[in-house]
C-alpha cells in the first residue's frame, strides 16, 4: 500500500520542511503521493511534483482548505487516508493541530515527532525534551505519524509526478478563520537556514536584536531567541528556538546572551557546529558549544559583523 | 458554563531525566511529581473565566493511578470546584486517554474543554485534538489568547510563522500554549480548602474502553552527549576557526 504524505505550503509556495519529509516517507515505502490541501493552489501542486521519489499528487483546491483549519483539514486526510499504510506530515504547527484528528477518526495511535525511521512500522522519537530518545513500534493498520523534519536529509526535485485533482470539500460550520498576524521577513524560516543566530535574554532589549541583523544578513541566517527573550518581549513568539518553540538542526547555530537552559538545547543541540557568546564563562552553553567567545556582546557583535 | 478541564501528572519540569540502565523506561522511583505545567495554566485559565463571571463551575478530571489525586487536590487549591479521579495502573497512550475522556464529555456536558498541548513527559500533543475529534467538536489549539462571548469562543493561537485566530462555536476544545497565562500559586487556606471539596473515583476498566494500545515501547536510551569544544580568545580566533576549521562560513 501507498504512503499518503501531507504538504506543508502558503497557497502559493512549497514550504521547505516538505523536501524533508519526503525523505522520511522514502525510508518507509516506496508509492509516495503527495496531497495538497488548500486554495488556489496550484503552483504548489506544481512545485510538489518535482520531488523526487513521489508518483502521484493529488489537489484539494478549495476554499474549505484556504487556512488548513483542523476541522476540515482532518476530515480530508481521514477519508483519503483509509487507503494508505502510512500518513505522514511534518511536525509543524498545521500538522500537530490536524494529525491527531486524523488518528482518532481513523481509530489509530499517532506517533509524534519521529527522527528515525527504522523500519516501516519501527520508529524513533525523542521524550522527555530531547533528555531520553524512544524507539517504538506500531501495530496498527495505518500509521498516523508527525516527522521532525529537521532530521532528515532534503532530496532533489528532479522527479515528475502525475497531479490529479480531488473534489472533496470538507466545510464545518463550528470554527472559523478569523485572522492571522504573521511575521513578514526576507530571511530564511528558522526550520529552514543553513545558519541561525539566536539572541537570549543578555540581549537585554528587543532594538538591541537590530545587532544580530547585521550579522544574520551577511550570513545569510534566520533570527532566533531564547524562551526568556520572548518571554520578556523582546520579539515575537514565532522566533523561539527550544522544545516548545522551533527545533531546528543548521549547520552553524549562534547564540549570543544565551545562558542554555536546558528546555533551548533541546531546540538546537542537534545543530553541526554550534557558536555561544556570552559574559559568563560558567554559563551552561559553553558545555556543548563547539566555539566559545566569553565577552561582552556588545561589543563582540559589531567587532564579528565587521569581520565578516 | 461549565469547563472541563484534564490534568496530568508528569515529572516536575526542574528534575533531571535518569534513563533505566535496562532501557525499559525513565527512572521515576521517588522522583519529584507534579502537575503537567501546560495542564497548570489550563486549570488558571479556567479560573481567571470563572473570576470573569463567565464560568459557573470547574471540573478536574485526571487518569492515572492513585497519586494522581495530588494533582487533582492541587487543581483544586487552585480554584477548580470538584474532582474526578480515572484511576488506572496501566500506562495509557493519548488515544486510549481521548477515549475516556470523551466519556467523562458526555456525561459532564461541559461548554468549554481546556487541556494543556502536550505533556512534558511524552510530548505527544496529541489528545486536546483527539478530544474534539471523537466528540465532533471544534478546537483551538496552541493558545495565548482566549475570549468568550455568547457562544462562541475567539482563540488567538500560537503557530510557527507567528499568531492565528478562530472563532468556534462552544461547545468547544482549547490547548493551552505558554503564554496563555502565569499560573498563580495556591495560598494555604485554599489547600486546607481543597481537601474537603468533592473527588469522585471512578475505575478506568467500567468506561467500556479499550485500554491496550497497538504501539509498543520497545526501547528508551539516553541521547547521544554532546562534546563541548574549545574557548576562543577573540572574535578574530573565532571568524578563523569558521572558516578554515568548520568550514561553515
Amino acid at each position: 500500500m501507498a504512503i499518503l504524505v501531507y504538504v506543508e505550503h502558503d497557497n502559493a509556495h512549497l514550504k521547505a520542511e516538505n523536501l524533508k519529509l519526503v525523505d522520511a516517507a522514502t525510508k518507509m515505502g516506496s508509492e509516495l503521493h503527495l496531497l495538497v490541501a488548500g486554495y488556489q493552489c496550484q503552483d504548489v501542486a506544481q512545485q510538489a511534483a518535482t520531488l523526487a521519489g513521489v508518483s502521484k499528487v493529488l489537489v484539494a483546491d478549495d476554499a474549505a482548505y484556504e487556512h488548513q483549519l483542523a476541522e476540515n483539514i482532518g476530515e480530508l486526510v481521514t477519508e483519503l487516508g483509509r487507503d494508505y499504510s502510512h500518513i505522514l506530515a511534518a511536525a509543524t504547527t498545521t500538522g500537530k493541530n490536524f494529525m491527531p484528528r486524523v488518528a482518532a477518526l481513523l481509530d489509530v495511535a499517532q506517533i509524534s515527532d519521529i527522527i528515525k525511521v527504522e523500519s516501516a512500522d519501527t520508529f524513533v522519537r525523542p521524550i522527555y525534551a530531547g533528555n531520553a530518545i524512544a524507539t517504538v513500534q506500531s501495530e496498527d493498520a495505518i500509521k498516523v505519524i508527525t516527522v521532525r523534519t529537521s532530521a532528515f536529509d532534503a532530496v532533489e526535485q528532479s522527479g515528475s509526478a502525475v497531479v490529479e485533482a480531488i473534489s472533496l470539500s470538507k466545510e464545518n460550520s463550528l470554527s472559523a478563520f478569523v485572522g492571522a498576524e504573521l511575521t513578514k521577513s526576507e530571511r530564511p524560516e528558522l526550520t529552514a537556514a543553513r545558519v541561525v543566530i539566536s539572541g537570549g535574554r543578555g540581549m537585554q532589549n528587543g532594538d538591541n536584536f537590530k545587532l544580530l541583523e547585521g550579522i544574520a544578513d551577511k550570513l545569510g541566517a534566520a533570527i532566533g531567541a531564547s524562551r526568556a527573550a520572548v518571554d520578556a518581549g523582546f520579539v515575537p513568539n514565532d522566533m523561539q528556538v527550544g522544545q516548545t518553540g522551533k527545533i531546528v538542526a543548521p549547520e552553524l547555530y549562534i547564540a549570543v546572551g544565551i545562558s542554555g537552559a536546558i528546555q533551548h538545547l533541546a531546540g538546537m543541540k542537534d545543530s553541526k557546529f554550534i557558536v555561544a557568546i556570552n559574559k559568563d564563562e560558567e554559563a551552561p552553553i559553553f558545555q556543548i558549544a563547539d566555539y566559545g567567545l566569553v565577552g561582552d556582546l556588545f561589543q563582540i557583535l559589531p567587532e564579528l559583523e565587521a569581520s565578516l | 458554563m461549565k469547563i472541563l478541564v484534564p490534568v496530568k501528572r508528569a515529572i516536575d519540569y526542574n528534575v533531571k531525566v535518569r534513563v533505566k540502565s535496562d532501557q525499559s523506561g525513565v527512572d521515576l522511583a521517588n522522583t519529584k511529581m507534579a502537575i503537567n505545567p501546560f495542564c497548570e495554566i489550563a486549570v488558571e485559565e479556567a479560573v481567571r473565566l470563572r473570576e470573569q463571571g463567565i464560568a459557573s463551575e470547574i471540573v478536574v478530571v485526571s487518569i492515572g493511578d492513585k497519586a494522581c489525586q495530588e494533582q487533582i487536590r492541587t487543581a483544586l487549591a487552585l480554584g477548580a470546584d470538584r474532582g474526578l479521579h480515572i484511576e488506572t495502573e496501566q500506562s495509557l497512550e493519548s488515544l486510549q486517554i481521548a477515549k475516556l475522556l470523551q466519556k467523562v464529555v458526555e456525561a459532564e456536558q461541559p461548554q468549554l474543554v481546556i487541556l494543556g498541548k502536550q505533556s512534558i513527559d511524552s510530548d505527544n500533543n496529541q489528545t486536546g485534538q483527539m478530544l474534539a475529534a471523537l466528540c465532533g467538536l471544534p478546537q483551538g489549539t496552541f493558545a495565548s489568547k482566549v475570549e468568550i462571548s455568547g457562544d462562541k469562543v475567539k482563540v488567538t493561537r500560537e503557530v510557527d510563522g507567528g499568531l492565528q485566530t478562530v472563532s468556534l462555536t462552544l461547545p468547544a476544545v482549547v490547548t493551552t500554549d505558554l503564554r496563555l497565562n502565569e499560573p498563580r500559586y495556591a495560598s494555604l487556606p485554599n489547600i486546607m480548602k481543597a481537601k474537603r471539596k468533592p473527588l469522585d473515583v471512578k475505575a478506568a476498566a467500567d468506561f467500556g474502553v479499550e485500554l491496550t494500545s497497538k504501539v509498543k515501547l520497545l526501547k528508551v536510551e539516553a541521547p547521544a552527549q554532546r562534546q563541548g569544544g574549545v574557548k576562543v580568545a577573540d572574535v578574530a580566533e573565532l571568524v578563523a576557526k569558521l572558516k578554515n576549521e568548520a568550514k561553515v562560513i
